[in-house]
């Protein structure tokens, strides 16, 4: 253990330089602030992440946020356990109508103001998880969605692009 | 010699395979076609002992067992379907019952005298019914589900998902406790089916490729390299040894990840967030390395039929040698933290232990075996490229709590480091991708059983005379490891029960399909 504090001293942090928030998604997260419009008081946002039918790849990259590389907390936004705590929900996969349920759930159980955050190519388009008698296809069939941040998975940075953005959108429409 | 006599010489214990020919184009193993009776015996075997269940899953008209005999020989052994029936495994093989249960979900074919008939993967939902078979339309209504009921004085039920607390796959589970301690565990699965095998019928190779590697995202490497496998199976096509040295660097790196998160993740449940913190970040190299090497972190898509789709950039390979020499001294450095942190200690022994005869009627894979003295590595039993041309340890311990299940992974990592050391001097000059042939117009059958992180994945592949997809079966290693994790949590406190999941960390998606 003492090696390792005494490691510490020695490394400069691993921390990366934040990206620049993505502009696509600014666009697109105004887009649906017009639509819908919302205010959010404060920079912080607490997200509740749910899987409505992801292989669990873009799980790993959402996990690899809170890893001291991404760090996401600096940013003000962290992961809570509840729906009825988070502001924004992080929802992942082509909707399983097994999973249906669930997320409509979720989302009447998450206090407004709230945004949905699609993640994945999955959740964004279906693609290779299009309807079928097992799916209902993207998020935005079952509950509607502000932003989506596709790749397969998108990478932790691809992720913070999109989510900065977002943070940035909200704060810019006050 | 035939291969059908030699056959019988290795394997003395299966008189009811006597007289028998293997069914024609299926590999690597035989497959045999057998009567009810024969089916009978094959579970006898199984209920002894004699015999070990790797898999079991239909077609419209047969069922299929895979069975090992002492860990070294893989037989694959079908049934037909006689007035929309087949005799039950499951009423003397327990570990049989959910795989049972799925195929009256997905074909409708029912296992006579089942002790338990609840539907598992459909809920209720699809609008159809048998979707793997003629796919009946039916209304939507939820199934309702009794939870096996419990009995006794100042019991409670605490439910739990399908939407966990943390960065999770869903799921439901049933706990039934007295004051802290759990009594009982039920699992309620299925919310992550999303089709896969209805999806896979009529796919080319690639596409199938594709979609496998999305089973579970945590082993795409793993997943990729089965399907490729069965269907280099079925087609008899050996890849370059270049691109079976890349697949082996691939899925050592895939290994490594995975171990590295879950010790943190498993660390993090006993509160302890600093190992959670540096055992993140050596994930977050192996990733950053992966990328620089074939271009994803996650390695999706890299393995296809007949070879890989990449080759190891120089820039990939220097930082891989580069980091392959440091982390060893990382590793031990935390290892000595974990091993020597009282709190730590307190919380990894004695709980959630799974006894060495469960974990072998239940042909556990992977760590949740190993941790329990069941010795088997589908990378050693039923070597492969390139794992047959490595020398390496298969870690075994039997003490079979979440530390033995921590040590396990350590051990692992550190064969897997010098086994990448060796890989990367076998990446010689030659094809990345060597192309299948096409049938003369004869069905073709492969399967490949591949050893994933958490345990060996078995992947069985039916292709017409276009190397089209007829058929595809993917059994993930969870779905003999879930049974047990609801055994072992019985009589923990519900606060342990995190550490005991992740120990044992199974797939919902891989499992759900």
């Amino acid at each position: 253990m003492r090696t390792l504090f005494f490691d510490a001293f020695l490394h400069s942090p691993v921390t990366l330089a934040p990206p620049e928030p993505d502009p696509a998604a600014l666009a697109e997260v105004e887009r649906a602030l017009a639509v819908r419009p919302r205010h959010l008081s404060g920079q912080s946002l607490a997200i509740r992440q749910v899987d409505a039918g992801s292989c669990n790849g873009c799980e790993l990259e959402i996990h690899a946020l809170n890893n001291p590389y991404y760090n996401i907390e600096r940013f003000g936004m962290h992961f809570v356990a509840s729906p009825r705590h988070a502001d924004l929900l992080l929802v992942t996969g082509s909707v399983t109508h097994n999973m249906r349920t669930a997320l409509e759930r979720t989302f009447a159980a998450t206090p407004a103001p709230k945004w949905v955050v699609a993640v994945g190519d999955c959740a964004c388009q279906g693609c290779l998880f299009r309807e079928n008698y097992a799916c209902a296809g993207p998020v935005d069939r079952v509950v509607p969605v502000d932003l989506t941040i596709p790749g397969c998975p998108p990478s932790p940075t691809q992720l913070l692009s999109g989510l900065l953005a977002l943070q940035q959108a909200l704060n810019s429409n006050v | 010699m035939t291969e059908t006599t030699s056959l019988h010489h290795t394997l003395p214990a299966l008189d009811f395979l006597q007289g028998l020919q293997p069914v024609a184009h299926h590999h690597p193993w035989p497959r045999f076609r057998l009567d009810q009776a024969a089916w009978r015996d094959m579970r006898e075997a199984l209920a002894r002992g004699t015999l070990s269940l790797l898999g079991l899953w239909a077609d419209r008209e047969e069922i299929h067992a895979a069975v090992l005999d002492h860990q070294s020989a893989l037989l694959i052994l079908s049934v037909v379907v006689e007035a929309g029936g087949f005799p039950s495994l499951s009423t003397q093989v327990p570990q049989a019952m959910r795989l049972e249960r799925t195929i009256h979900d997905l074909f409708g074919h029912h296992p006579q005298a089942i002790p338990d008939e609840r539907p598992w993967l459909d809920h209720g939902r699809w609008g159809v019914a048998q979707p793997l078979a003629e796919g009946r339309r039916v209304p939507v209504a939820p199934v309702e589900y009794p939870f096996l009921p419990v009995e006794g004085e100042s019991l409670h039920q605490i439910p739990v998902g399908p939407v966990h607390a943390g960065i999770i796959e869903p799921g439901h589970f049933r706990f039934t406790a007295s004051g802290e301690t759990v009594v009982r565990l039920e699992e309620r699965l299925g919310y992550l089916h999303r089709g896969i095998e209805q999806r896979l019928e009529g796919c080319d190779l690639l596409q199938g490729a594709r979609l496998c590697g999305r089973i579970s995202g945590d082993s795409t490497v793993a997943y990729a390299l089965a399907f490729a496998r069965a269907a280099e199976a079925a087609t008899q096509t050996v890849p370059s040894p270049r691109s079976q040295a890349l697949r082996g660097i691939m899925a050592e790196m895939e290994r490594l990840a995975n171990h590295f998160g879950d010790i943190g993740a498993i660390c993090n449940d006993a509160a302890f967030a600093m190992l959670q913190a540096h055992f993140s970040m050596l994930r977050e190299q192996i990733l950053q390395i992966a990328e620089h090497c074939f271009g994803h972190r996650l390695l999706m898509d890299r393995i296809i039929p007949g070879g890989v789709t990449c080759g190891l950039t120089p820039e990939g390979s220097r930082r891989l040698s580069n980091w392959l020499k440091t982390v060893p001294n990382t590793l031990s450095k935390l290892v000595e933290v974990y091993d020597e942190t009282p709190s730590l200690r307190d919380r990894m022994r004695n709980t959630g232990v799974l006894s060495s005869e469960l974990a072998r009627r239940f042909a556990a894979g992977g760590f949740v075996g190993r941790a329990s003295a069941r010795t088997f590595d589908a990378r050693r039993n039923l070597p492969y490229p390139p794992y047959d041309r490595l020398d390496f340890q298969v870690p075994l311990l039997d003490s079979g709590d979440v530390n033995a299940r921590v040590w396990i992974r350590i051990e692992e990592i550190r064969q897997s480091i010098p086994m990448l050391r060796r890989l990367l001097t076998m990446v010689e000059e030659g094809p990345l991708t060597t192309p299948l042939l096409a049938g003369g117009g004869e069905v073709r059958e492969g399967c490949a059983v591949v050893e994933s992180f958490r345990g060996d994945i078995l992947l069985w592949l039916r292709l017409d005379s276009q190397n089209r997809i007829l058929r595809c079966h993917a059994r993930d290693p969870s779905w003999f490891q879930w049974p047990l994790l609801e055994a072992v949590v019985y009589g923990n406190i519900v606060a342990d029960f995190p550490l005991c999941n992740k120990s044992f960390n199974c797939s919902y998606a891989g499992h759900d399909l």
